[in-house]
């Protein structure tokens, strides 16, 4: 009897745990048969591949939580985008300095970003549109706006900094010679900068730091609690002192500021703005956060879920270009992935989630 | 003693139908009231005006002796009347403390620098208000999902009484249970009057009532028809007055039964 229950709660533990041990099932296959898949050059390029995914996901796990979804957010990356760019480049051709140009470009975009999310959460809490509806009308709207601001051409000519910024990594370290911070170290020979390490880019640090924030924020603050209670039973949440309708716009304008912050990080990767630059990112943002734990009719979900099944898309797309698979094979992977994802959930819903901490 | 709740003369009408037609009651502090009668007959519209819902067109409310205005459910709560509503108005999705505390959070410093959820005292407040009443829930940190009917009722009052809800009112609240189940919602109802909660209970299940309320209170189409001791009536009466095969005690009615034989 103890052994049958003991055998049942590793059971259970595996269930709740089953995209942990997927994601590194996944990284010891592809280390096994891929070439240099395990090596930290590698894992930090499927991190870095995955920002956008990862910050889409992020913000969209807070609005799947409260039962709704934000389709808004994939041309929001673009239109961010092409702010951030334009600004930048402007700025710079009016005589700021670089750094400024990039600091007000980027601050701008995030501000102005947090619009759409409010008007957003405005048609779902004030005037009860669908948000399926609401937030599909503003990636249209998003994406149209993009273009005109950038005239159909992607921005180019940023300021040069960009590009240190966006490819630099926070440590920089030649084992016994030379560890440095933020700045690669100048005057090396070939053979030193072959085998210069550097670790941990710049773009996953920012990305991490307001995952890790927002994370928090769900897990720990009587926000995140109110998210789940509007998720679970929007009228005991209301009759419980809830403000549901202010809630949902902060939620909402949540979700459009990650969504923002994305088009940031991709002008610094890319060193480009363009309208429709992450567009393709939203379905797997969506998929990424089913993976995660979350269920589309709200209530449930975790960032650090969404995080693993971010990372699963991410190494499976690193994973199948190693093996020089076409990649248009991850779709088909995704696809499966994801319908495993609700068939755990389906199937043993009590067995899982019979305590939790919210 | 004075009683907790007055309510003399409430009139409400839909339109041109008079749903409650000038209704007087009381409730002492740690009574039980049972309010009997058909559908339609009155019972839900005459609660929803003690707890805010609705607005009566006539009549006053004194609550603890104060002549008060109720104008919305939220502000009934906040002077401790809480009906405890069919759907129960709890989050599934989270636990039995959570729902206790939720929209009231207890919060403690995190790094003396932000608020965070204290789940300790949480869990511990709220095992505290269930042992008082006796409620046994096998763990607070189980989902509402996994609890039984019963246990959720359970919880609702929990959470009421917890925030000092003085006057509850329950609609129907043995509907939906299994036997075992319903035994114990009157169980608890009997131990939250011995603590001195007063209980309006509005049931179909005469046993019901009858086995926990020490007043009862029969309305037939709007009206207040008679008020009874439980002790010194029996169902056989109160199926009579309910249905109106026996005159009522007020006069108005009664003369209104003359005529009409």
């Amino acid at each position: 009897m103890i052994n049958y229950n003991k055998s049942r709660e590793i059971g259970i533990n595996i269930l709740r745990r089953w995209t942990l041990i997927f994601l590194i099932g996944e990284i010891v296959f592809f280390s096994v048969v891929g070439t240099n898949y395990f090596s930290l050059k590698n894992l930090q390029d499927i991190l870095v591949s995955s920002t956008t995914v990862l910050l889409l996901a992020t913000g969209e796990t807070f609005v799947i939580v409260t039962g709704g979804i934000d389709l808004s957010v994939g041309f929001m990356v673009g239109f961010s985008s092409v702010v951030s760019a334009k600004v930048m480049v402007n700025l710079e051709a009016a005589g700021f300095s670089q750094l400024l140009s990039i600091a007000i470009g980027i601050l701008a975009a995030l501000l102005l970003g947090l619009f759409p999310g409010f008007i957003n959460g405005f048609l779902v809490a004030k005037l009860r549109v669908p948000s399926f509806i609401a937030t599909f009308g503003m990636y249209g709207i998003a994406y149209g706006f993009a273009e005109i601001i950038c005239n159909n051409v992607p921005v180019h000519n940023l300021p040069t900094s960009v590009g240190s910024l966006g490819h630099g990594y926070l440590f920089y370290w030649l084992p016994g010679k030379i560890f440095s911070f933020l700045s690669k170290p100048e005057i090396l020979t070939r053979e030193e900068l072959k085998n210069l390490l550097s670790i941990i880019p710049n773009v996953t640090v920012i990305t991490f730091i307001f995952i890790g924030i927002f994370a928090f924020i769900l897990a720990k603050t009587k926000f995140g609690q109110h998210t789940y209670a509007i998720g679970g039973n929007i009228n005991a949440a209301e009759r419980a002192g809830v403000n549901v309708k202010a809630h949902l716009i902060k939620v909402y304008m949540i979700s459009s500021f990650f969504a923002s912050l994305a088009g940031v990080m991709y002008v610094l990767q890319f060193i480009t703005g363009r309208a429709p630059a992450g567009s393709a990112r939203l379905l797997d943002a969506v998929v990424a956060v089913v993976i995660g734990g979350a269920s589309l009719s709200g209530g449930k979900g975790t960032i650090m879920g969404t995080v693993i099944g971010a990372i699963i898309i991410g190494a499976l797309e690193i994973g199948l270009v190693n093996l020089g698979i076409p990649t248009y094979n991850l779709h088909i992977a995704v696809g499966c992935i994801l319908i495993f994802a609700v068939l755990i959930d389906q199937f043993s819903p009590e067995l899982i989630q019979k305590e939790e901490k919210i | 003693m004075e009683p907790l709740l007055k309510v003399k003369n409430i009139t409400k009408r839909f339109g041109g139908l008079t749903a409650v037609d000038n209704v007087s009651m009381q409730i002492y502090p740690g009574e039980v009231v049972g309010i009997l009668g058909d559908n339609g007959a009155g019972k839900s519209t005459l609660i929803k005006v003690i707890s805010g819902v609705y607005h009566a067109e006539a009549g006053q409310i004194f609550f603890e002796g104060r002549k008060i205005k109720i104008s919305n459910p939220t502000e009934a709560l906040k002077i401790g009347i809480e009906t405890i509503y069919q759907d129960l108005a709890l989050a599934e999705n989270m636990n039995v403390y959570s729902n206790v505390f939720l929209g009231r959070e207890k919060l403690k410093k995190f790094l003396n620098l932000i608020d965070i959820l204290d789940h300790d005292y949480m869990l511990n407040e709220s095992k505290k208000v269930l042992n008082r009443l006796d409620i046994n829930i096998p763990s607070l940190k189980n989902k509402i999902s996994t609890l039984s009917g019963g246990e959720r009722q359970a919880v609702a009052i929990s959470r009421s009484i917890y925030w000092n809800a003085k006057l509850l009112i329950m609609d129907e609240p043995t509907a939906a249970l299994g036997v075992a189940e319903q035994k114990k919602v009157l169980n608890l109802v009997k131990t939250l009057s011995s603590q001195g909660v007063s209980i309006i209970i509005i049931s179909h299940q005469l046993h019901d009532v009858f086995s926990v309320a020490t007043r009862l209170l029969i309305m037939r189409r709007g009206k207040k028809v008679a008020e009874k001791i439980t002790k010194k009536t029996n169902a056989d009466e109160v199926v009579g007055l309910i249905v109106g095969s026996l005159p009522g005690d007020y006069e108005d009615n009664a003369i209104e039964e003359k005529i009409l034989k």
